[in-house]
Protein backbone atom coordinates (compact mmCIF):
# COMPACT_ATOMS: atom_id res chain seq x y z
CA UNK A 1 0.00 0.00 0.00
CA UNK A 2 0.90 3.14 -0.53
CA UNK A 3 -0.42 7.26 -0.62
CA UNK A 4 1.58 7.96 -4.11
CA UNK A 5 -1.51 9.47 -6.36
CA UNK A 6 -4.14 9.20 -3.54
CA UNK A 7 -4.12 12.94 -2.80
CA UNK A 8 -3.90 15.99 -3.96
CA UNK A 9 -3.19 19.70 -2.51
CA UNK A 10 -6.19 21.48 -3.83
CA UNK A 11 -5.48 24.81 -1.64
CA UNK A 12 -2.88 26.61 -0.41
CA UNK A 13 -2.75 29.67 1.39
CA UNK A 14 -0.17 32.09 3.10
CA UNK A 15 -1.29 34.53 5.26
CA UNK A 16 0.02 37.99 3.78
CA UNK A 17 1.03 39.72 7.24
CA UNK A 18 4.34 39.67 9.31
CA UNK A 19 2.92 41.14 12.21
CA UNK A 20 -0.52 41.20 13.38
CA UNK A 21 -1.20 43.20 16.59
CA UNK A 22 -4.42 43.07 15.67
CA UNK A 23 -5.75 39.63 15.14
CA UNK A 24 -6.17 37.13 17.55
CA UNK A 25 -4.01 33.42 16.50
CA UNK A 26 -8.08 32.07 16.11
CA UNK A 27 -8.65 34.42 13.74
CA UNK A 28 -5.70 33.73 11.52
CA UNK A 29 -6.18 30.30 11.60
CA UNK A 30 -9.60 31.14 10.11
CA UNK A 31 -7.78 33.70 7.96
CA UNK A 32 -5.16 31.14 6.80
CA UNK A 33 -8.25 28.22 6.39
CA UNK A 34 -10.55 30.64 4.21
CA UNK A 35 -7.80 31.33 2.21
CA UNK A 36 -6.64 27.84 1.22
CA UNK A 37 -10.52 27.02 1.06
CA UNK A 38 -11.19 29.80 -1.65
CA UNK A 39 -7.74 28.92 -3.40
CA UNK A 40 -9.32 25.67 -3.96
CA UNK A 41 -12.44 26.49 -4.58
CA UNK A 42 -13.94 24.42 -1.96
CA UNK A 43 -15.77 26.11 1.31
CA UNK A 44 -15.94 25.39 5.28
CA UNK A 45 -18.94 23.13 4.04
CA UNK A 46 -16.70 20.77 2.06
CA UNK A 47 -14.36 19.98 5.04
CA UNK A 48 -14.50 16.48 6.91
CA UNK A 49 -11.29 16.25 7.90
CA UNK A 50 -9.10 18.80 10.20
CA UNK A 51 -5.67 19.03 10.81
CA UNK A 52 -3.70 20.94 13.02
CA UNK A 53 -0.90 20.88 15.96
CA UNK A 54 0.47 22.48 18.94
CA UNK A 55 0.39 25.54 17.66
CA UNK A 56 -3.33 25.60 17.50
CA UNK A 57 -4.86 27.14 20.89
CA UNK A 58 -7.16 24.94 23.11
CA UNK A 59 -6.70 21.03 23.88
CA UNK A 60 -5.60 19.31 20.34
CA UNK A 61 -8.26 20.42 18.10
CA UNK A 62 -11.50 20.92 20.03
CA UNK A 63 -11.78 24.87 19.87
CA UNK A 64 -10.42 25.24 16.40
CA UNK A 65 -13.10 22.70 15.17
CA UNK A 66 -15.59 24.51 17.28
CA UNK A 67 -14.66 28.51 16.39
CA UNK A 68 -14.67 27.30 12.56
CA UNK A 69 -18.07 25.47 13.13
CA UNK A 70 -16.53 22.34 11.19
CA UNK A 71 -18.73 19.13 10.98
CA UNK A 72 -16.08 16.34 10.79
CA UNK A 73 -15.51 12.85 10.22
CA UNK A 74 -11.65 12.48 10.65
CA UNK A 75 -9.35 13.86 12.90
CA UNK A 76 -5.45 14.40 13.34
CA UNK A 77 -3.81 16.46 15.88
CA UNK A 78 -0.30 14.68 14.91
CA UNK A 79 2.33 17.52 16.90
CA UNK A 80 6.30 17.13 15.71
CA UNK A 81 7.16 20.95 16.05
CA UNK A 82 7.29 22.74 12.90
CA UNK A 83 7.57 19.66 10.82
CA UNK A 84 4.02 18.73 11.77
CA UNK A 85 2.36 20.24 8.60
CA UNK A 86 4.20 18.01 6.11
CA UNK A 87 3.54 15.00 8.31
CA UNK A 88 -0.67 16.29 8.18
CA UNK A 89 -0.25 16.15 4.66
CA UNK A 90 1.08 13.09 4.55
CA UNK A 91 -1.82 11.45 7.44
CA UNK A 92 -4.64 13.40 5.25
CA UNK A 93 -3.21 11.19 2.24
CA UNK A 94 -3.37 7.78 4.48
CA UNK A 95 -6.83 9.16 5.73
CA UNK A 96 -8.42 9.74 2.32
CA UNK A 97 -7.25 6.35 0.92
CA UNK A 98 -8.61 4.69 3.39
CA UNK A 99 -12.00 6.64 2.79
CA UNK A 100 -11.89 8.43 6.18
CA UNK A 101 -12.20 11.87 4.91
CA UNK A 102 -12.65 13.46 1.32
CA UNK A 103 -11.47 17.19 1.84
CA UNK A 104 -8.76 18.06 4.70
CA UNK A 105 -8.05 21.59 6.09
CA UNK A 106 -4.77 21.51 7.51
CA UNK A 107 -3.96 25.22 9.47
CA UNK A 108 -1.47 27.01 10.92
CA UNK A 109 -1.05 30.50 12.47
CA UNK A 110 0.40 32.25 15.87
CA UNK A 111 2.14 35.64 16.84
CA UNK A 112 5.79 35.14 18.20
CA UNK A 113 6.41 38.08 16.78
CA UNK A 114 3.64 40.60 18.38
CA UNK A 115 3.79 38.41 21.63
CA UNK A 116 7.64 38.68 21.69
CA UNK A 117 8.14 34.82 22.56
CA UNK A 118 11.37 34.37 20.41
CA UNK A 119 11.59 30.80 20.24
CA UNK A 120 15.60 31.20 19.15
CA UNK A 121 15.85 32.47 22.93
CA UNK A 122 13.96 29.96 24.53
CA UNK A 123 14.45 26.46 25.76
CA UNK A 124 11.28 24.90 23.50
CA UNK A 125 9.68 22.09 26.26
CA UNK A 126 9.88 22.56 30.10
CA UNK A 127 7.55 20.06 30.82
CA UNK A 128 9.17 18.73 33.98
CA UNK A 129 7.56 14.93 33.21
CA UNK A 130 9.68 14.87 29.81
CA UNK A 131 12.33 12.54 30.57
CA UNK A 132 14.93 14.42 29.16
CA UNK A 133 14.00 18.01 30.52
CA UNK A 134 15.85 17.28 34.11
CA UNK A 135 19.17 16.56 32.39
CA UNK A 136 19.15 19.75 30.23
CA UNK A 137 17.08 22.62 30.72
CA UNK A 138 19.04 23.71 34.03
CA UNK A 139 21.57 24.23 31.33
CA UNK A 140 19.92 26.45 29.59
CA UNK A 141 20.14 25.37 25.89
CA UNK A 142 17.99 27.72 23.73
CA UNK A 143 17.42 26.55 20.42
CA UNK A 144 20.05 28.74 18.57
CA UNK A 145 22.84 27.46 20.84
CA UNK A 146 21.37 23.32 20.49
CA UNK A 147 21.57 23.98 16.47
CA UNK A 148 24.81 25.49 16.80
CA UNK A 149 26.04 22.56 18.65
CA UNK A 150 25.34 20.90 15.41
CA UNK A 151 27.04 23.34 13.38
CA UNK A 152 30.38 23.14 15.18
CA UNK A 153 30.65 19.70 15.18
CA UNK A 154 30.09 19.46 11.36
CA UNK A 155 32.23 22.05 10.93
CA UNK A 156 34.60 19.69 12.93
CA UNK A 157 34.21 16.85 10.88
CA UNK A 158 33.62 18.25 7.33
CA UNK A 159 35.58 21.50 7.35
CA UNK A 160 32.26 23.06 6.63
CA UNK A 161 33.00 26.78 6.90
CA UNK A 162 30.77 29.89 8.29
CA UNK A 163 31.07 31.45 4.22
CA UNK A 164 29.41 28.49 3.21
CA UNK A 165 26.45 28.29 5.31
CA UNK A 166 26.23 31.97 4.62
CA UNK A 167 25.53 31.32 1.24
CA UNK A 168 22.22 29.22 2.30
CA UNK A 169 21.22 32.56 3.75
CA UNK A 170 22.11 34.85 1.30
CA UNK A 171 20.40 32.54 -1.56
CA UNK A 172 17.35 33.14 0.64
CA UNK A 173 17.92 36.65 0.27
CA UNK A 174 18.23 36.78 -2.91
CA UNK A 175 14.56 35.15 -3.01
CA UNK A 176 13.06 37.26 -0.93
CA UNK A 177 14.23 40.25 -2.76
CA UNK A 178 11.36 39.09 -5.24
CA UNK A 179 8.38 38.71 -2.47
CA UNK A 180 6.41 41.88 -1.38
CA UNK A 181 5.57 40.08 1.90
CA UNK A 182 8.72 39.01 2.65
CA UNK A 183 9.64 40.05 6.38
CA UNK A 184 13.41 40.96 5.25
CA UNK A 185 13.85 42.05 1.72
CA UNK A 186 17.38 42.93 1.15
CA UNK A 187 20.15 40.96 -0.21
CA UNK A 188 23.02 40.14 1.62
CA UNK A 189 25.75 38.87 0.89
CA UNK A 190 28.29 36.06 2.61
CA UNK A 191 30.62 38.86 4.30
CA UNK A 192 27.31 40.32 5.89
CA UNK A 193 25.92 37.32 7.29
CA UNK A 194 29.63 36.68 8.77
CA UNK A 195 29.81 39.84 10.39
CA UNK A 196 26.78 40.12 11.70
CA UNK A 197 27.07 39.47 15.56
CA UNK A 198 27.56 36.19 17.36
CA UNK A 199 24.28 34.38 19.21
CA UNK A 200 25.83 31.54 19.74
CA UNK A 201 29.41 30.30 17.65
CA UNK A 202 29.48 29.85 15.00
CA UNK A 203 25.89 30.78 14.09
CA UNK A 204 25.16 34.32 13.62
CA UNK A 205 22.35 36.87 13.86
CA UNK A 206 21.96 36.04 10.29
CA UNK A 207 21.99 32.76 10.30
CA UNK A 208 19.04 32.25 12.13
CA UNK A 209 15.59 32.78 10.70
CA UNK A 210 13.14 35.23 11.35
CA UNK A 211 10.42 35.79 13.80
CA UNK A 212 7.14 36.48 12.64
CA UNK A 213 3.25 36.10 12.80
CA UNK A 214 1.05 35.13 10.27
CA UNK A 215 0.45 31.45 9.54
CA UNK A 216 -0.75 29.08 6.69
CA UNK A 217 -3.21 26.40 5.45
CA UNK A 218 -3.30 23.29 3.04
CA UNK A 219 -6.50 21.86 1.73
CA UNK A 220 -5.62 18.14 0.86
CA UNK A 221 -8.58 16.00 -1.26
CA UNK A 222 -8.84 13.23 -3.00
CA UNK A 223 -8.19 12.64 -6.84
CA UNK A 224 -11.85 12.73 -8.08
CA UNK A 225 -12.60 16.04 -5.99
CA UNK A 226 -9.16 17.41 -7.42
CA UNK A 227 -10.07 16.71 -10.84
CA UNK A 228 -13.46 18.43 -10.76
CA UNK A 229 -11.79 21.72 -9.70
CA UNK A 230 -10.28 24.52 -11.27
CA UNK A 231 -6.77 24.85 -10.31
CA UNK A 232 -3.61 23.22 -11.38
CA UNK A 233 -3.42 19.98 -9.72
CA UNK A 234 -0.36 18.93 -7.51
CA UNK A 235 -0.37 15.19 -6.04
CA UNK A 236 1.21 13.90 -3.47
CA UNK A 237 3.95 11.32 -4.93
CA UNK A 238 5.50 10.04 -1.51
CA UNK A 239 6.21 11.03 2.20
CA UNK A 240 8.35 9.70 4.80
CA UNK A 241 8.66 10.84 8.40
CA UNK A 242 10.96 10.03 11.99
CA UNK A 243 11.97 11.47 15.13
CA UNK A 244 15.96 11.57 15.70
CA UNK A 245 16.95 11.89 19.69
CA UNK A 246 19.92 11.03 21.57
CA UNK A 247 20.24 6.99 21.40
CA UNK A 248 21.06 6.84 24.55
CA UNK A 249 24.03 9.37 24.53
CA UNK A 250 25.21 8.01 21.22
CA UNK A 251 23.79 10.10 18.57
CA UNK A 252 25.69 11.68 15.68
CA UNK A 253 24.65 15.12 15.63
CA UNK A 254 25.84 15.91 12.10
CA UNK A 255 22.85 13.69 10.62
CA UNK A 256 19.14 14.31 11.10
CA UNK A 257 16.35 12.77 10.91
CA UNK A 258 15.10 12.81 7.36
CA UNK A 259 18.13 10.61 6.59
CA UNK A 260 15.38 7.80 7.36
CA UNK A 261 12.11 9.87 6.36
CA UNK A 262 13.87 11.54 3.14
CA UNK A 263 14.66 8.25 1.57
CA UNK A 264 11.41 6.45 2.56
CA UNK A 265 9.80 9.32 0.83
CA UNK A 266 11.63 9.01 -2.26
CA UNK A 267 11.10 5.48 -2.44
CA UNK A 268 7.70 5.81 -2.21
CA UNK A 269 7.48 8.26 -5.09
CA UNK A 270 9.88 6.68 -7.23
CA UNK A 271 11.94 9.14 -7.66
CA UNK A 272 15.49 9.97 -6.99
CA UNK A 273 17.12 13.58 -5.74
CA UNK A 274 18.47 14.16 -9.40
CA UNK A 275 14.85 14.40 -10.13
CA UNK A 276 13.82 17.08 -8.15
CA UNK A 277 13.22 20.59 -9.67
CA UNK A 278 12.44 22.70 -6.37
CA UNK A 279 13.45 21.89 -2.94
CA UNK A 280 11.60 23.43 -0.15
CA UNK A 281 13.99 22.91 2.59
CA UNK A 282 13.01 24.00 6.41
CA UNK A 283 15.55 27.02 7.20
CA UNK A 284 15.21 27.45 11.19
CA UNK A 285 18.82 28.40 10.89
CA UNK A 286 21.39 27.96 7.69
CA UNK A 287 22.82 24.75 9.23
CA UNK A 288 19.04 23.07 9.28
CA UNK A 289 19.05 23.60 5.54
CA UNK A 290 22.76 22.03 5.09
CA UNK A 291 22.32 18.99 6.79
CA UNK A 292 18.88 17.83 5.60
CA UNK A 293 20.62 18.52 2.27
CA UNK A 294 22.93 15.86 2.58
CA UNK A 295 20.50 13.95 4.66
CA UNK A 296 17.92 14.08 1.69
CA UNK A 297 20.91 13.02 -0.62
CA UNK A 298 21.52 15.91 -2.85
CA UNK A 299 24.84 15.35 -1.96
CA UNK A 300 27.47 13.20 0.07
CA UNK A 301 27.18 13.77 4.18
CA UNK A 302 29.95 15.77 4.72
CA UNK A 303 29.87 17.86 1.23
CA UNK A 304 27.00 20.41 2.19
CA UNK A 305 29.15 22.93 2.31
CA UNK A 306 30.43 22.83 -1.00
CA UNK A 307 27.04 22.26 -2.65
CA UNK A 308 25.37 24.94 -1.29
CA UNK A 309 28.48 27.74 -1.97
CA UNK A 310 28.57 30.00 -4.70
CA UNK A 311 24.76 30.56 -5.49
CA UNK A 312 24.03 26.84 -6.42
CA UNK A 313 20.41 27.03 -4.18
CA UNK A 314 19.68 30.50 -6.24
CA UNK A 315 16.62 29.84 -8.48
CA UNK A 316 18.45 30.56 -12.30
CA UNK A 317 22.02 30.46 -11.30
CA UNK A 318 22.46 26.82 -9.41
CA UNK A 319 21.39 23.40 -9.47
CA UNK A 320 18.87 23.52 -6.64
CA UNK A 321 16.95 26.59 -6.44
CA UNK A 322 15.61 26.35 -3.14
CA UNK A 323 12.70 28.63 -0.68
CA UNK A 324 12.11 30.86 -3.31
CA UNK A 325 9.45 32.63 -1.33
CA UNK A 326 12.71 33.62 0.69
CA UNK A 327 11.89 30.53 3.22
CA UNK A 328 12.12 31.05 7.02
CA UNK A 329 15.63 33.12 6.58
CA UNK A 330 14.03 35.89 5.41
CA UNK A 331 10.36 35.66 4.61
CA UNK A 332 7.94 33.80 7.16
CA UNK A 333 8.36 31.64 9.99
CA UNK A 334 4.51 32.26 11.43
CA UNK A 335 4.25 30.53 14.87
CA UNK A 336 8.10 29.52 15.55
CA UNK A 337 7.03 26.60 12.55
CA UNK A 338 8.40 26.84 9.24
CA UNK A 339 7.45 23.48 7.95
CA UNK A 340 3.58 24.80 6.63
CA UNK A 341 5.34 27.55 4.57
CA UNK A 342 7.52 24.91 2.98
CA UNK A 343 4.67 22.67 1.44
CA UNK A 344 2.97 26.33 0.62
CA UNK A 345 5.76 27.76 -2.18
CA UNK A 346 6.46 24.17 -3.19
CA UNK A 347 2.36 23.84 -4.39
CA UNK A 348 3.14 27.44 -5.83
CA UNK A 349 6.39 26.12 -7.70
CA UNK A 350 4.65 23.99 -9.28
CA UNK A 351 1.70 25.12 -10.37
CA UNK A 352 3.61 28.02 -12.40
CA UNK A 353 2.75 30.54 -9.66
CA UNK A 354 5.87 31.45 -7.63
CA UNK A 355 6.94 35.21 -8.13
CA UNK A 356 8.08 35.55 -11.75
CA UNK A 357 11.64 36.25 -10.98
CA UNK A 358 12.13 33.25 -8.70
CA UNK A 359 9.74 30.72 -10.52
CA UNK A 360 11.49 27.39 -11.64
CA UNK A 361 11.11 27.32 -15.11
CA UNK A 362 8.49 23.73 -16.28
CA UNK A 363 8.85 23.04 -12.36
CA UNK A 364 7.36 19.58 -12.41
CA UNK A 365 8.91 17.35 -9.04
CA UNK A 366 9.34 19.11 -5.63
CA UNK A 367 10.40 17.94 -2.35
CA UNK A 368 9.40 19.61 0.91
CA UNK A 369 11.90 18.53 3.91
CA UNK A 370 10.32 19.95 7.37
CA UNK A 371 12.25 19.92 11.25
CA UNK A 372 10.80 20.30 14.30
CA UNK A 373 12.19 20.41 17.52
CA UNK A 374 15.71 21.05 18.61
CA UNK A 375 17.86 19.26 16.00
CA UNK A 376 20.98 18.38 17.86
CA UNK A 377 18.71 16.24 20.98
CA UNK A 378 15.34 15.37 19.57
CA UNK A 379 13.68 16.26 16.29
CA UNK A 380 10.82 15.31 13.77
CA UNK A 381 11.52 15.06 10.20
CA UNK A 382 8.94 14.93 7.98
CA UNK A 383 9.59 14.67 3.83
CA UNK A 384 7.09 14.91 0.92
CA UNK A 385 7.84 14.39 -2.54
CA UNK A 386 4.66 16.44 -4.55
CA UNK A 387 4.93 16.68 -8.09
CA UNK A 388 2.39 18.89 -10.95
CA UNK A 389 -0.19 16.63 -12.74
CA UNK B 1 33.99 35.41 37.19
CA UNK B 2 30.92 36.07 37.68
CA UNK B 3 28.61 33.26 38.43
CA UNK B 4 26.90 31.08 35.98
CA UNK B 5 23.25 30.11 37.54
CA UNK B 6 21.28 27.01 36.78
CA UNK B 7 17.62 26.52 36.59
CA UNK B 8 16.45 23.33 39.44
CA UNK B 9 16.37 20.38 37.55
CA UNK B 10 13.04 18.27 38.29
CA UNK B 11 13.49 15.26 40.48
CA UNK B 12 10.84 12.56 40.26
CA UNK B 13 11.44 8.91 41.79
CA UNK B 14 13.06 7.45 39.00
CA UNK B 15 15.94 9.58 38.90
CA UNK B 16 15.94 10.73 43.10
CA UNK B 17 19.47 8.15 42.82
CA UNK B 18 21.09 10.42 40.23
CA UNK B 19 20.54 13.41 42.07
CA UNK B 20 21.25 12.53 45.50
CA UNK B 21 24.31 11.05 43.77
CA UNK B 22 25.05 14.20 42.39
CA UNK B 23 24.86 16.40 46.00
CA UNK B 24 27.83 13.52 46.77
CA UNK B 25 29.70 14.42 43.98
CA UNK B 26 29.44 11.93 41.81
CA UNK B 27 27.84 11.32 38.13
CA UNK B 28 26.24 7.97 37.49
CA UNK B 29 25.47 6.73 33.96
CA UNK B 30 23.50 3.59 33.63
CA UNK B 31 24.36 0.70 32.35
CA UNK B 32 22.99 -2.49 30.74
CA UNK B 33 24.13 -5.93 32.80
CA UNK B 34 22.69 -7.54 29.30
CA UNK B 35 24.50 -5.57 26.82
CA UNK B 36 26.83 -4.08 29.04
CA UNK B 37 26.36 -0.64 26.90
CA UNK B 38 26.50 2.75 29.03
CA UNK B 39 23.44 5.13 28.25
CA UNK B 40 22.85 9.21 29.36
CA UNK B 41 20.67 10.27 30.84
CA UNK B 42 20.01 7.24 33.01
CA UNK B 43 16.56 5.13 32.96
CA UNK B 44 15.48 1.79 34.39
CA UNK B 45 16.10 -0.18 30.97
CA UNK B 46 18.38 0.01 28.11
CA UNK B 47 17.88 2.35 25.49
CA UNK B 48 19.99 0.28 22.97
CA UNK B 49 18.85 -3.04 23.62
CA UNK B 50 15.58 -3.25 25.81
CA UNK B 51 17.22 -4.98 28.39
CA UNK B 52 15.32 -3.92 31.78
CA UNK B 53 18.43 -4.72 34.06
CA UNK B 54 20.79 -1.97 34.28
CA UNK B 55 23.00 -0.62 37.02
CA UNK B 56 23.96 2.55 38.24
CA UNK B 57 27.61 3.33 37.31
CA UNK B 58 30.35 6.23 38.57
CA UNK B 59 31.64 7.69 35.63
CA UNK B 60 35.22 8.30 36.24
CA UNK B 61 34.86 12.14 35.77
CA UNK B 62 36.78 12.51 32.87
CA UNK B 63 36.04 12.91 29.27
CA UNK B 64 36.33 15.56 26.24
CA UNK B 65 33.93 18.34 24.06
CA UNK B 66 32.15 16.90 21.48
CA UNK B 67 30.57 20.00 20.32
CA UNK B 68 30.31 23.30 22.06
CA UNK B 69 28.41 26.76 21.58
CA UNK B 70 29.20 29.84 23.37
CA UNK B 71 26.44 31.91 23.74
CA UNK B 72 27.09 35.05 23.37
CA UNK B 73 23.66 36.64 24.23
CA UNK B 74 24.21 35.60 27.91
CA UNK B 75 25.69 37.52 30.58
CA UNK B 76 27.81 35.97 31.41
CA UNK B 77 28.58 33.76 28.26
CA UNK B 78 27.97 30.67 28.65
CA UNK B 79 29.60 27.60 26.60
CA UNK B 80 26.79 25.12 26.70
CA UNK B 81 28.61 21.84 26.05
CA UNK B 82 28.21 18.06 24.91
CA UNK B 83 30.93 16.42 26.70
CA UNK B 84 31.69 12.92 25.45
CA UNK B 85 32.53 10.58 28.82
CA UNK B 86 35.22 8.13 29.26
CA UNK B 87 32.91 5.58 29.53
CA UNK B 88 31.54 6.87 25.69
CA UNK B 89 28.28 8.64 26.21
CA UNK B 90 27.68 11.69 25.37
CA UNK B 91 25.80 14.82 27.83
CA UNK B 92 24.27 17.81 27.28
CA UNK B 93 26.36 20.30 30.27
CA UNK B 94 27.92 23.68 30.72
CA UNK B 95 31.79 24.46 30.29
CA UNK B 96 32.80 26.14 33.53
CA UNK B 97 35.74 28.26 31.77
CA UNK B 98 37.55 31.44 32.45
CA UNK B 99 38.44 31.42 28.45
CA UNK B 100 35.58 30.41 26.59
CA UNK B 101 37.09 31.61 23.26
CA UNK B 102 39.97 28.88 23.97
CA UNK B 103 37.38 26.19 23.86
CA UNK B 104 37.97 23.83 20.87
CA UNK B 105 36.38 20.02 20.19
CA UNK B 106 38.81 17.89 22.06
CA UNK B 107 39.62 19.53 24.93
CA UNK B 108 40.01 17.41 27.58
CA UNK B 109 37.94 18.36 30.32
CA UNK B 110 36.91 17.20 34.14
CA UNK B 111 33.77 17.02 36.13
CA UNK B 112 32.87 19.68 38.55
CA UNK B 113 29.43 20.06 40.24
CA UNK B 114 27.22 23.32 40.33
CA UNK B 115 24.72 24.47 42.62
CA UNK B 116 20.79 24.97 40.90
CA UNK B 117 18.42 27.27 42.35
CA UNK B 118 16.66 25.57 45.57
CA UNK B 119 20.21 23.95 46.02
CA UNK B 120 20.45 20.50 44.24
CA UNK B 121 24.30 19.85 42.76
CA UNK B 122 24.00 19.63 38.65
CA UNK B 123 27.40 17.88 36.90
CA UNK B 124 29.42 20.77 35.00
CA UNK B 125 32.77 20.33 33.82
CA UNK B 126 35.88 21.97 33.19
CA UNK B 127 39.16 22.13 31.39
CA UNK B 128 41.39 19.63 32.85
CA UNK B 129 44.53 20.29 34.88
Amino acid sequence: MSIRGKAYIAGAWEHPLRKAPDHSVAQLHYEVAKGALDDAGLTFADVDGFFCAGDAPGLGAHSMVDYLGLDLRHVDTTETGGSSYLAHVSHAAQAIMAGKCDVALVTLAGRPRSERTDIRAAAPIEDPDAPDVPFEVPYQPVLSAVYALCAMRHMYEYGTTPEQLAWIKVAASHHAAHNPHAMLRDRVTVEDVISSPMVADPLHRLDCCVVTDGGGALVVTRPEIAKSLSRPRVKVLGAGESIGHRRGGTADITTTAAAISGPAAFAEAGVRPADIDYAAIYDSFTITVLMQLEDLGFCEKGRGGAFVADGNLISGVGRLPFNTDGGGLCNNHPANRGGMTKVIEAVRQLRGEANPAVQVPDCRLAVASGIGGPLATRHGSATLILERE
Amino acid sequence: MEMLTFSAPAVNPETRPFWDACNDGKLLVGRCTTCRKHHYYPRPFCPHCGGDKVEWVEAEGTGQVYSYTVMRRFEPVRVLCMVELAEGVRMMTVLRTAEPDAVRIGLPVSLAFAESAGGQKLPVFEPAG
